[in-house]
């Protein structure tokens, strides 16, 4: 019974394959007369091609093809007049442009592909791409957000939030406004985006992608090639780190799968990495503003939040930048607006934490801020504030510890060390600062199928269609298995990330363990409960006996009444001439979950160190606690933590995807200059658990983590920085130019 | 990356040869750089001469100091024995630099050589004028991309505060260079014309109006070892190293720093700043300064602000005039052990 007992920890189930090379990433299979794409960008950001010269690259070693808006097969799907994305709905308002790959000469961001050159070998297919030349027709382009913020748009959907009195912080007691800047960020997962394209027949398609869902997919190539899904089968079993950027399918990718059939060979396309900061999403620039009231008594007053977030001229993306701060605190009056700016630039997309993490830095710093005003310590001021309840929709939390989460963080860090008074704490040339942030994010249940398969050795098999992006879930699966059948975790193997499994959502909104891993409970409680049947009917020893008193442990039926009455799985299924017992389960939400708000929360805690001459903060130790119900399995939840928290020092500290303006180009798009977070810069983690389950959510009351891993923690470094220097940083990420005091 | 001829050279003197005879042919070392350049179309080589069989490797005692063989592998240096002992601070600067792995591959010579990183110089498409015309090719002598600086005026944070020109405001990359610097290195060359000792100061030059050289080197000549005369700043060495994230990346700002120290009485003093300039920057004036003065918070401001006297940014990277002298005191307060 998961929900009751903390689980065990388990190693990673696919580990030793992962690190032994037995793992198997899109771009590690090889079809037979397979051939290899490369993209040619573009170099503008706005214009028209006005020539382009393919001769040469055409003449070159090895080559199959070039194709370019001259001569692109047609995508059949993609005749509907549609925002830009295959399977999306139109956008509202309804943009301006609209993006089909390598359809028309205009050119609507840097780095558009302006052909994608067909080879026998990658190194040939590189080289002749290195000869397409272009000419264009370029147009002022406009790509700096914080020169355009003026010019925000409501976006379709999501509307202005308020509650109570909107001007409410005009006549508070105590009031702070503070703007907030995140840069670009781009997910810069190790593993290359691409595609492996095969059409086994006329209209028959098999793909090996990077995708954070096959089924999503196989959905979105049945729309663009008008086919059934059925004759799509898309395989991605591991991803080499995703973040978000899996989360749809590229135009590119389309493209491939279109030049494959007409080429009528196996197609091959692994993108470079200065390619994967225009064509696979990033986490867009974000300007915030804060507005908080506060009372004398440390209540908060008001807050009014205003986000405004750049997209691109040919599609809306939108995300939940100002959502936390509708239901985190008990506040009375609230008000949130979002508004996205169309610029010259490619579309943006979820990167991980996504604008719940934009979001939580701005209010969480701003939440320190006030505590600084009010003279109370940060925890305290949260705790004042705290609420029981959600204010936003009026309802209870299916479950919250967050109380216990501030409490086990700051004994962990040691926040008793920590001085209210900025720069009072010192070693030699380093000054230290203590910040803390709280995270927060939906606990979604969707809807997911898995299959379980109990053969007679004793052994299970568990299906379902979910992709593994890292977080482990693999593991988490087994555990669940494990949990219900008790079946020894090494007699469980687990299928997974291929469309001929059972349907599953993609891996994304921290969603996999409550969806997939209610399915895999649902279907291997409906095996527990065939062999219980079986076992009470007539002419068994167990005979008799009620379902309820019969236990299942280590492929054992017993009675605990009975002492040594024991009936072995594999005796019973020989006696009913059974080789395998075999259930699918669909399994959702029930409507009960209509009554509450269901959230996963963290509490981050770090101490910094700055040296005041030369600006440099180091991240010396970090606490994050999660509050997302009960752990399945242990060390890959502190590890997809640990995961988060080395991603939020990156947010923090190191990462921002510069562009140069004028050209409406980025100039740091390489792993040189975007600078990742490198293991010099990330201490140990320390990870808490309160690994309490939620009796609502699912059966096994458990949460997911994958965002609020990450979500708050760049929050709490700035709150350390400030803590430690006095010098509030707004604008990430926090470099040693923004820190360093004049002295000479 | 474009076509190009492989050949392998076992002397210095067949290297040598084989680069005089064709334009357009690079000595190819550790790779690290050249590699990218060409991947990226920066550098067009018609023909790489591999330079790794020759015999230049050794690092041995010298009667002045010691002698470091151009092929030396920049891990290789940084671990010797004698480096760490009596050159402490060109092993730092070497451990600062880029990361394992490259360290493995990277050799002095090539590290000498290596180009600026200025984004500008990378991307063909941006203006640039460090990058001259197409090497080799078809299109040989044409321009390499659109000229002009693209950096002035643009993202600059990571240029030049001293020494630059309206034509380039791009930076040394190296770390080790400026441990060389401030040691007062010589480097041995062998050319067409013979051999001749390049004092480590001449080596590499300011942009002026030529930024495409980056060095005083002579056409076809090659670089032999590197000379460090002995010294007596082995107990009072640092090098500090201020970037954007703790490992793998380029300095925003460097500072190598080697003291003789008698009590709290400095006896000689050598400073020498990366990051900041088209070459590893020597900071004479400070040095001077410092001479005889007691180690104190007080002197290491003036010295610091005597080493700023010329400094100019260029917006992005004004931030450098705060962070250079800070850095220089920080380093200062450090290496004597007064922080």
């Amino acid at each position: 019974m998961t929900k009751e007992t903390k689980n065990p920890s388990i190693d990673r189930v696919d580990g030793r394959m992962k690190v032994t090379g037995g793992a198997n990433y899109f771009a590690d299979f090889e079809l037979p007369s397979m051939a290899y794409c490369v993209l040619v960008g573009s170099e503008i950001a706005r214009g028209t091609i006005s020539s382009l010269d393919t001769k040469k690259a055409q003449g070159a070693p090895g080559v199959l093809g070039v194709f370019t808006h001259q001569n692109m097969p047609p995508i059949p799907g993609w005749d509907a007049p549609i925002g830009g994305q295959a399977d999306g709905p139109p956008p509202k308002p309804k943009t301006e442009e609209t993006y089909r790959i390598l359809s028309s000469p205009k050119i609507l961001f840097d780095g558009q592909p302006i052909a994608i050159v067909v080879a026998d070998t990658y190194e040939r297919a590189t080289y002749a791409a290195s000869l397409v030349k272009a000419t264009y027709a370029k147009q002022a382009s406009r790509t700096d957000l914080s020169k355009h913020v003026a010019e925000g748009i409501a976006p379709g959907g999501s509307g202005d939030y308020s509650r109570g009195k909107a001007d409410a912080h005009q006549t508070a007691p105590i009031t702070l406004e503070a703007n907030y800047t995140i840069p670009i960020e781009v997910h810069n997962p190790m593993e290359l985006h691409g595609i492996l394209a095969h059409w086994t027949g006329p209209d028959k398609l098999m793909i090996y992608a990077k995708t954070q869902g096959v089924n999503a997919t196989q959905n979105a190539m049945a729309q663009a090639f008008k086919l059934d899904p059925k004759n799509i089968h898309v395989h991605t079993e591991f991803m080499g780190g995703g973040f978000g950027m899996g989360l749809r399918t590229w135009p590119q990718e389309t493209a491939v799968v279109a030049i494959a059939r007409k080429i009528g060979r196996p197609l091959k396309l692994v993108m470079n990495r200065s390619q994967m900061f225009t064509l696979v999403g990033h986490r867009p620039y974000t300007v915030q503003t804060i507005r908080m009231g506060a009372d004398q008594t440390g209540k908060l007053v008001s807050i009014n939040h205003a986000a405004t977030a750049e997209t691109a001229r040919y599609e809306d993306f939108t995300e939940a930048t100002v959502n936390m701060t509708k239901f985190m605190y008990a506040c009375p009056n609230v008000s949130t607006r979002y508004r996205i700016v169309r610029l010259d630039r490619s579309v943006p997309i979820w990167m991980r934490g996504p604008g719940e993490a934009t979001g939580a830095f701005a209010l969480e710093s701003a939440m320190d801020e006030m505590a600084h005003k009010l003279n109370l310590d940060p925890i305290e001021f949260r705790l004042r504030n705290y609420t029981e309840t959600d204010p936003e929709h009026n309802r209870p939390y299916s479950s919250k510890n967050l109380r216990e989460a501030y409490e086990k963080g700051a004994d962990a860090i040691g926040w008793n060390n920590r001085k209210p008074q900025p720069g009072s704490l010192r070693e030699g040339n380093w000054l230290i600062g203590y910040g803390m942030s709280t995270g927060v994010f939906n606990a979604f249940r969707w809807e997911a199928s898995a299959r379980a398969l109990l053969k007679a050795d004793g052994s299970l098999t568990v299906q379902s269609a979910v992709t593994d992006i890292g977080p482990g879930t693999g593991t988490a699966l087994t555990m669940i298995a494990h949990n219900v059948l008790g079946v020894p975790v090494e007699k469980i193997k687990v299928e997974y990330g291929d469309t001929s499994l059972p349907k599953a959502p993609s891996q994304g909104g921290s969603a996999i363990v409550s969806a997939v891993g209610s399915a895999v409970f649902d279907a291997c409680t409906a095996i527990k409960q065939a062999l219980i049947e079986l076992a009470v009917k007539d002419g068994s020893s167990l005979a008799g006996r009620q379902a309820d008193e019969l236990t299942l442990a280590n492929g054992i039926l017993s009675v605990e009444k009975e002492p040594g009455k024991k009936l072995t799985v594999s005796e019973l299924m020989q006696v009913n001439k059974l080789t395998v017992i075999d259930r699918t389960k669909e399994s959702k939400a029930g409507p009960d979950h209509q009554k509450y708000s269901m959230y996963s929360f963290s509490v981050h805690f770090v101490q910094v160190r700055v040296n005041p001459l030369t600006g440099v903060v180091r991240v010396a130790k970090a606490v994050s606690v999660a509050d997302s119900g009960r752990i399945i399995s242990p060390k890959t939840a502190a590890s997809q933590m640990i995961g988060g928290v080395a991603g939020g020092i990156g947010m923090a500290l190191t990462e921002e995807a510069v562009i140069d303006h004028r050209f409406g180009r980025f100039v740091n798009n390489n792993f040189a200059d975007y600078h990742v977070a490198v293991h010099a810069d990330v201490p140990a983690i320390e990870t808490i658990m309160i690994d309490k389950p939620d009796p609502i959510i699912n059966p096994m009351g458990a949460k997911g983590m994958g965002e609020i891993a990450l979500i708050g923690f760049a929050g709490a470094v700035a709150n350390a920085v400030f803590n430690a220097t006095g010098q509030r940083v707004r604008d990430l990420p926090i470099t040693p130019d923004k820190v360093m005091q004049k002295l000479v | 990356m474009n076509p190009f001829q492989f050949t392998r050279a076992t002397t210095p003197k067949a290297a040598i040869s084989a680069i005089t005879k064709e334009s357009g042919t690079y000595f190819l070392a550790g790779g690290t750089n050249l590699i990218d350049l060409m991947k990226r179309e920066v550098i067009i080589p018609e023909r790489l001469v591999d330079i790794n069989k020759l015999p230049l490797a050794t690092i041995e005692k010298t009667a002045s100091g010691l002698r470091i063989g151009a092929m030396a592998k920049n891990s290789a240096v940084a671990d010797h024995e004698l480096v760490k002992k009596h050159f402490p601070l060109l092993s730092m600067a070497l451990n600062a630099g880029a990361s394992a792995q490259l360290r493995n591959m990277a050799t002095v010579g090539g590290n000498l050589m290596q180009r600026t990183r200025c984004s500008y110089f990378y991307d063909t498409s941006m203006p640039c004028n460090k990058r001259g015309p197409v090497q080799a090719g078809p299109d040989k002598g044409k321009p390499n991309g659109p000229s002009g600086c693209g950096a002035i005026g643009g993202f600059n944070r990571m240029h030049a505060i001293f020494g630059s020109s309206s034509k380039c405001i791009a930076v040394h990359p190296s770390d080790m260079c400026i441990a060389l610097a401030a040691l007062d290195a010589t480097v041995n060359v062998s050319g067409p014309k013979g051999d001749r000792r390049i004092p480590f100061s001449e080596f590499h030059r300011l942009p002026g109006e030529l930024p495409q050289k980056d060095n005083t080197l002579l056409p076809g000549e090659l670089i032999l070892s590197v000379d460090l005369p002995t010294n007596r700043f082995a107990d009072h060495s640092h090098y500090l190293k201020i970037r954007d994230r703790a490992s793998y990346a380029f300095a925003l700002v460097s500072v190598g720093v080697g003291l003789d120290m008698k009590g709290g009485m400095i006896q000689d003093v050598r400073l020498a700043m990366g990051g900041v300039a088209h070459k590893p920057w020597r900071l004479f004036e400070a040095e001077q300064f410092l001479k005889g003065k007691e180690a104190t918070e007080v002197n290491f401001k003036q010295a610091a602000a005597l080493a700023m006297k010329d400094a100019k940014g260029y917006g992005e990277n004004d931030f450098k005039l705060t962070l250079a002298p800070n850095s220089i005191i920080d380093a200062l307060k450090t290496a004597t052990k007064t922080a």
